[in-house]
Formats: C-alpha cells, sequence, structure tokens
C-alpha cells in the first residue's frame, strides 16, 4: 500500500526565455526513497528547487503549477514556511561556517527566530545527529566549528541540520557527488535507514546509486518526465526507448 | 638570425629586473625615511607631562597636548558610530542586490565619494552644519571624517560579502529562514573578519584626517568634552604648530606626529593582521 | 513575513541616502557658489587676480598650480610606481616577501597627510634649498617642486596597487605562450603583458592623478603659499586645495566665502570626472 504525500501537479518551469521544466505530473509516496535521474541538464535540480520554492530566489525565475503536500499547495503559504516543511541537502557540503556543529544542527530554529529550552535544543541536536549517524563521530566535540569536519562528516552535518527541522520530506541534491567511495557508501546506507522515518527525494546522475537506494525512479531528460516506476522494474525491463538508452549508457 | 643577439637579450632582460628592483626598493625609502626623521626629532619630546598635560600659551615653554589626544578620540569614535552601521548595511544592500541596474550607479556614486578631495568634504561639513549652527564643532568634524570613512567600510563589507559561497546563503533559505535574519545570522558573521579590516583600515584613515577638520572640529586650547563647541585633535594641532614660527612648537609638532604616527600605523597594522590570522 | 519586508525597505532607503548625499553635496556646492558665479562668470577660471582686499577673485593661478603640481607628480611617480607593479607580479615569485613588500607601499599612503608635510617642511625643505643655491636658483626650498616630490610619494601607493592587480590578471597561458616561443622575461612583459594590461595600468595613473589633485594638508604645507601663477617649477604657489585650506576661515565677505567654495565646487567636478572614468576603465578590464 502506497500513500502519496507530495503531489506535482501541471508544473512548469522557466529560466529567462527557457522552460527548463515541461509539463510535470509526479507523486511521491511516503517513507520511500524517489530517486530523479537523468543525464546533467534535464531539470532535476530544478525539479527539487521548484519543491522547496528555492527556484523562484533567482530573479529571472518563473513558474507555475502546483506542488501539493498533503492537501496544502506549498505555493499559496508563505515561502518560508514551505520551506521549513521540505528539508534540502545540497551537493556540496555548505555547514554555517562561523557556527558551532551544535548551533549549525539547530540553525533552522535560530534562523526562523523559534526560542527554545536548553533541554529542547540539547535533545534535538542528539537526535538528529544520531539519525545522521554523526553523533558518536562529534558527541564530544559539539561546540566547536562544523567546517573542521571531513567532507562526509559535513554532508552528514547538513543532514542532520535539516532533519532537526522535522521536514515531511526530505531532498538531497547529488549528496555524494563531492564525497570519495567510502563516504559516499557511509551516506547511501544512511539514506535507506532514514527512509523509515521520512519521504526522501534523491537526485543524481548516478545509476548505480539509483539502483542500490531507491525504491522508485522518474526519469528525466530535457526538461520531461519520461518514466516513472519502481526502481527495479524500470532498471530490468524499461517501457521507453530513451530510458533504455541511458541506462545502457548510450545517452548522458 | 644572429647568434651574438642572444647576449644582447639576456643582458636587457637582466638590466630590466635591475632597474625594477631598484627602482621598487628607492620607492618604500621616504616610508622609512619620514617614519625615522619624525621618531628621531620627536621622540624626546615625549613623557608623561607632555602626554597628559594642556598646551602653554603661544610661544611659552613646556605644555602638552592632552586635549588634542581626548578630541581626536572622541571625534573619530563618534564618526566611526555613524559610518559602521550605514556602511555595513549600504554594503550588504549593494551586494545582495548587484544584478539591479541602479546598483551600479550606487556603485560609481560609492567611489565618487570615495575620491572628494578632503577639503571638500570640510566645505560640506562647514555649510550643512557649522553654518546653521553658527559656531564650529566637534560634531560638524564628526560628520565630516564619517563621510570618509563611510565609503571605506561600504567597499570591504560588499568586496568580502561577495566572497561567501551562494550555497551558503541557499542553505539557509532552505531552512525555511527569513531574509532579515540570513543576512544578519548567516552573511554578516561570516564577513566579519573582513568588515572589522575594513573599520580598522578606515579608522586609522580619519585618525590622521586634518583638511576636513580645518574649518568644521577647528581647534580648541582647552580640554573640551562638549561635542557641539570646537576641539582640537592631534593632526589639527601638528598643522597650526609646524607652521607657526615657534620653535618650541615645532619640536612639538614633531613630538605630536610621533605619537599621531604610532596610533595610526599600529591600527593599521593590526587591521591587516587580523584580516591574516582570521581569514577563513 | 512584515520584519523582512522592514528590513528590506532599509536597505533600499540606505542605497538611496547615498545617491541623495552625492546629490546634497553637489547641489550645496552649486548652490553656495552662485554669488561667485553669478559676479565673475565664466571669467572666474581665466583671470588672474586673486584680490580680496577689492574683492576681485579669480582661480586662473590655483588652477595652474593644481595642474603643475599633479602632473609633475604623476610624471616622477610612474617610473617608481610602474617598477612597483611589475616588481610584485612578475619578479618577486616569494609570495611572503612580497606581501611584506606590499604593506610597506600600501603603509606609505597610510601616513597622515599632515606628518608627510611636516617631514617635507622641515626635513625636505632644507635639501631642496641646497640644491637650489647649488644651481643657482633662488633657494626659497618650498614651492611647486617641493610640492610635486611630496605628493609623487603619496601617489605611488594608489597606481602601484592598481597596476600591480590588472598585471596579475593577465592569464598565465599568454605569457607561457610568450616564453615558450624563446622570449625572455623582459620581452613577454613588454610585447605581451604590459600592451595587455595597459588600460588598467592607464587608469591607475588617472586615479593617482586624481588624488593628486585634490590633495590638500602636505600641499600646503610645503607650497609656499603664493597666490600668483607660478613663473618656475621652482616658485612658490598655491594649488586649489591648499588655497581653500589656508583662507576659508579668514573670508569675511560673501563673495569671498563664494568664491573659495566654487573652487571647491571645480575641485570636486574635476575629480568625480577622474574617478568615474578611471573606476569604469578598471571595471571593463576586469570583465
Amino acid at each position: 500500500m502506497e500513500n502519496v504525500v507530495l503531489k506535482i501537479v501541471n508544473l512548469n518551469a522557466y529560466y529567462g526565455e527557457q522552460r527548463v521544466l515541461k509539463d510535470i505530473n509526479l507523486e511521491i509516496y511516503e517513507n520511500r526513497v524517489t530517486t530523479i535521474l537523468g543525464p546533467s541538464g534535464c531539470g532535476k535540480t530544478t525539479l527539487i528547487r521548484c519543491i522547496n520554492r528555492l527556484h523562484e530566489l533567482s530573479p529571472k525565475a518563473r513558474i507555475e503549477g502546483q506542488v501539493i503536500l498533503k492537501n496544502e499547495d506549498l505555493y499559496q503559504i508563505e515561502p518560508m514556511l514551505a520551506r521549513q516543511k521540505i528539508g534540502m541537502v545540497f551537493q556540496k557540503p555548505n555547514p554555517f561556517p562561523t557556527m558551532t556543529i551544535y548551533d549549525n544542527v539547530i540553525a533552522g530554529y535560530i534562523l526562523s527566530g523559534i526560542k527554545l529550552s536548553k533541554d529542547e535544543k540539547d535533545r534535538i541536536v542528539e537526535e538528529s545527529l544520531i539519525k545522521s549517524g554523526l553523533w558518536n563521530e562529534v558527541k564530544d566535540n559539539l561546540f566547536k566549528k562544523g567546517v573542521f569536519l571531513s567532507g562526509g562528516q559535513q554532508q552528514r552535518l547538513c543532514i542532520a541540520r535539516a532533519l532537526a527541522m522535522k521536514p515531511e520530506i526530505l531532498l538531497l541534491d547529488e549528496p555524494t557527488s563531492a564525497l570519495d567511495p567510502v563516504a559516499t557508501s557511509v551516506i547511501e546506507e544512511l539514506i535507506i535507514e532514514l527512509k523509515k522515518s521520512v519521504t526522501i527525494i534523491l537526485v543524481t546522475h548516478n545509476i548505480s546509486q539509483a539502483g542500490r537506494v531507491s525504491d522508485y525512479t522518474a526519469f528525466f531528460y530535457l526538461g520531461e518526465l519520461i518514466e516513472f516506476g519502481k526502481t527495479t522494474e524500470m532498471f530490468t525491463v524499461p517501457k521507453n526507448k530513451k530510458t533504455e538508452e541511458y541506462l545502457i549508457g548510450k545517452i548522458g | 638570425m644572429k647568434k651574438d643577439n642572444i647576449k644582447k637579450r639576456v643582458f636587457n632582460d637582466k638590466l630590466y629586473r635591475t632597474f625594477v628592483s631598484l627602482f621598487s626598493f628607492l620607492s618604500i625609502i621616504p616610508l622609512f625615511l619620514i617614519v625615522y626623521f619624525v621618531l628621531i626629532r620627536g621622540i624626546k619630546y615625549i613623557n608623561l607631562k607632555f602626554i597628559f598635560s594642556m598646551p602653554k600659551p603661544m610661544g611659552e615653554v613646556g605644555g602638552g597636548i592632552f586635549n588634542a589626544i581626548i578630541g581626536s578620540f572622541i571625534i573619530v569614535g563618534i564618526s566611526a558610530l555613524i559610518s559602521i552601521p550605514i556602511g555595513i548595511l549600504v554594503g550588504v544592500f549593494l551586494s545582495e542586490y548587484k544584478e539591479k541596474k541602479y546598483v551600479e550607479i550606487i556603485k560609481i556614486l560609492v567611489d565618487t565619494l570615495q575620491g572628494i578631495p578632503s577639503i571638500v568634504i570640510g566645505i560640506i561639513a562647514y555649510l550643512w552644519i557649522v553654518k546653521p549652527l553658527r559656531h564650529f564643532s566637534a560634531l560638524s568634524g564628526s560628520i565630516a571624517l564619517s563621510f570618509i570613512m563611510l565609503p571605506l567600510v561600504i567597499k570591504a563589507t560588499e568586496e568580502i560579502l561577495n566572497l561567501i559561497p551562494v550555497e551558503i546563503k541557499e542553505a539557509a533559505y532552505a531552512l525555511g529562514a527569513p531574509y532579515h535574519r540570513i543576512v544578519l545570522k548567516i552573511l554578516l558573521p561570516s564577513a566579519s573578519v573582513g568588515i572589522l579590516t575594513g573599520i580598522l583600515i578606515g579608522i586609522s584613515r580619519i585618525m590622521g584626517e586634518t583638511a576636513p577638520l580645518l574649518f568644521t572640529a577647528f581647534g580648541n586650547q582647552f580640554l573640551n568634552l562638549n561635542i557641539l563647541k570646537p576641539m582640537s585633535t592631534i593632526p589639527y594641532l601638528i598643522y597650526v604648530y609646524a607652521t607657526s614660527p615657534y620653535i618650541e612648537w615645532h619640536n612639538q609638532a614633531f613630538a605630536a606626529s610621533t605619537i599621531l604616527i604610532i596610533i595610526v600605523l599600529s591600527i593599521n597594522l593590526f587591521g591587516r593582521f587580523v584580516e591574516k590570522k582570521w581569514k577563513m | 513575513m512584515r520584519k523582512d519586508r522592514a528590513f528590506k525597505i532599509i536597505l533600499l532607503l540606505l542605497g538611496l541616502l547615498i545617491i541623495i548625499l552625492l546629490s546634497g553635496i553637489f547641489l550645496s556646492l552649486v548652490f553656495s557658489s552662485i554669488p561667485s558665479i553669478k559676479e565673475f562668470g565664466i571669467n572666474f577660471l581665466f583671470s588672474k587676480t586673486w584680490s580680496p582686499v577689492n574683492n576681485k577673485f579669480g582661480a586662473l593661478p590655483f588652477i595652474i598650480g593644481t595642474l603643475l603640481t599633479a602632473t609633475l607628480s604623476l610624471l616622477i611617480s610612474i617610473p617608481f610606481s610602474l617598477s612597483i607593479s611589475i616588481f610584485l607580479s612578475e619578479i618577486l615569485k616569494n609570495k611572503f616577501i612580497s606581501k611584506i613588500f606590499q604593506t610597506f607601499v600600501e603603509l606609505i599612503a597610510g601616513i597622515p597627510s599632515v606628518i608627510v608635510g611636516l617631514w617635507g617642511l622641515f626635513i625636505l625643505a632644507p635639501v631642496i634649498r641646497n640644491i637650489q643655491t647649488k644651481i643657482g636658483v633662488q633657494p626659497i626650498g618650498v614651492g611647486i617642486f617641493t610640492a610635486s616630490i611630496i605628493l609623487s610619494i603619496m601617489i605611488i601607493p594608489y597606481s602601484a596597487s592598481i597596476g600591480k592587480e590588472v598585471i596579475s590578471m593577465v592569464p598565465n597561458e599568454v605569457k607561457e605562450g610568450a616564453i615558450s616561443l624563446g622570449a625572455t622575461e623582459f620581452e613577454t612583459l613588454k610585447i605581451v603583458t604590459l600592451p595587455f594590461s595597459f588600460k588598467g595600468i592607464f587608469a591607475g595613473f588617472l586615479l593617482s592623478f586624481g588624488r593628486a589633485f585634490g590633495e590638500t594638508m602636505a600641499v600646503t604645507m610645503v607650497i609656499g603659499n603664493a597666490n600668483r601663477v607660478p613663473v618656475s617649477i621652482f616658485s612658490p604657489g598655491q594649488t586649489m586645495a591648499s588655497l581653500i585650506a589656508n583662507e576659508f576661515t579668514e573670508a569675511t565677505t560673501k563673495l569671498y566665502t563664494s568664491s573659495l567654495i566654487q573652487i571647491g565646487l571645480i575641485l570636486f567636478v574635476i575629480s568625480m570626472l577622474i574617478n568615474i572614468l578611471g573606476r569604469l576603465i578598471i571595471r571593463r578590464f576586469t570583465f
């Protein structure tokens, strides 16, 4: 039984005159990992930046359509509220350089001006770091600057920072593209672990990564959604010829 | 191609290196000459009495520059209070809205403000503050100096903010933070070291300014703490003493210059040190 | 989000403040110059007479004095500042030493103008006086020549640092192209690097000329303060800035003050034009 948590309806995104996403309709299932797959320039990053309304920060950007999270159109509420409901992790680890590890985890609360008691803060920091698998490595250094961690640790700190806001959806934008193979496999295991508690949308152009961690895959090509389905099915018997060509390495 | 040509080319290359190195070293010699001669003539008149006592009447031996030291710190302090917050926020504005056309114009205006001769800044402070109030005042001097410091703070802030990776800002947006908190809690703390350097360089600059004070803060033989009255400063005192006909005052001008050089160069060097030490 | 709105409005207003400030400065200067403009018209720029007693004011001696000192100081400074630019970007390969050397150069610009003036008046002027005695010129010590030397010391750091920036911006591949063809470093500099960065270096000279143009205290102390057209580079003279510094507080009549402010207006307009032109060249160069 799959439960739809996020619905993208007739989404079109523009950058200047250029239409970068064309009539996208997509449903995301609760507590599953959905991969957005495709060659670079296919609009996959734009798609997730439309989900948490980061796309509109660029002055030339324009968006049409709906992004519905549990019966609520994210484009009808304050962008900040929408962003709090959707967590995001970026390609390159980007902990806030002036903040300690501790403050980085609760940065979302600090930035939104939400006052927390010391106990609440401690609890959120510990919970989030445990979830992101970083607690044991940093628990004695919580008040050191986050930028002194290794790349993989920084990325897990960014995951903890996103999880701390208790988002409905966690967006991962090629989260391992700046990491070494060991750090990558740690993050991949973490993704599988995390889907128990949060719905995950993963952007990647790494086909084998999509195969390893995701339940569903949406294949994008030149701004269009070409095919959507269970990852295992799509990777064995792709329905569309473009998907097949991409999977065997002919395009991309 | 002739074979002996190569010798001449290598010789020319050596000649060029020698010439360029020589002229480069010659150009920093004035720094040492100025500092050396000012210190050598000034340092023997400096003692606690010189620093902590008031000037004697014209031509009399002895006396100090306490009023000018206090005056310099008050006037510079007030102009720092004016120009730091405004300068930082304008710097934020220029860096955050950099894709807008009108921001390009404001940037050129900031450059223009920086290029206005300091004596003209003095005229402006005279017209805007001294004339309406009908008398010279420390406040008008502070305002004049803040016009000079303002563009320095603006540009330091803008330049350092432009260096902050866009990912850091996006991460803050993605957490749902409102804009003003992103600026105050993420961008400005990340830029703080660079801004501090800009502020320190700016303070060291206005600490030594004289021209804008000639007809604004003017000078005062007595210790004055009222910012609506004329106030003495170290550079103004140096100018008046140096151009006076009294040898005693000439010596005191050198002594005051020694103190000013030490203050100005240490703030300046500290600013550079801060930048090196804590740069991210 | 009301706070966000308010914050953005504050930023915008402060940006506007800069526009208001600059236009305010310009308008105030123009407004206060009106009595003098009305009285003397365009002749203000060409009249040699500056006579407060007769209420007759002409700016020619000071315009010539300013142009003369600024040009002379620029000419003196060029071999030095250009050398520093090349020395820092092309010859000194050691970054640490280069940084220290650059700090020394920048510290020259950090010395307060009044102290440079003090040094010029009591240390340099006597030396110049000795030279003048030897070559048979009236030994005054202070004057246009002394002021130009002092100015050149003060403006070297500006054109040197701009020159260093633009020379460093010449792409390495371009230089290596010349080196790989067998050119010496001097030839590479002459044929590739300098032509490539010429506009930027020129802008640096222009901006330091602007500095020399408006510099006040040091010049006031060593130029000799003579309100007449200088007859030689050794004669005492007066620049526009030094005239204002010397006479503004003594100006008793409205016309006298207004004439001094009009000279301030000329200084403002010219330095503004030089600055905008210089910055535009540099900006175009960097993109």
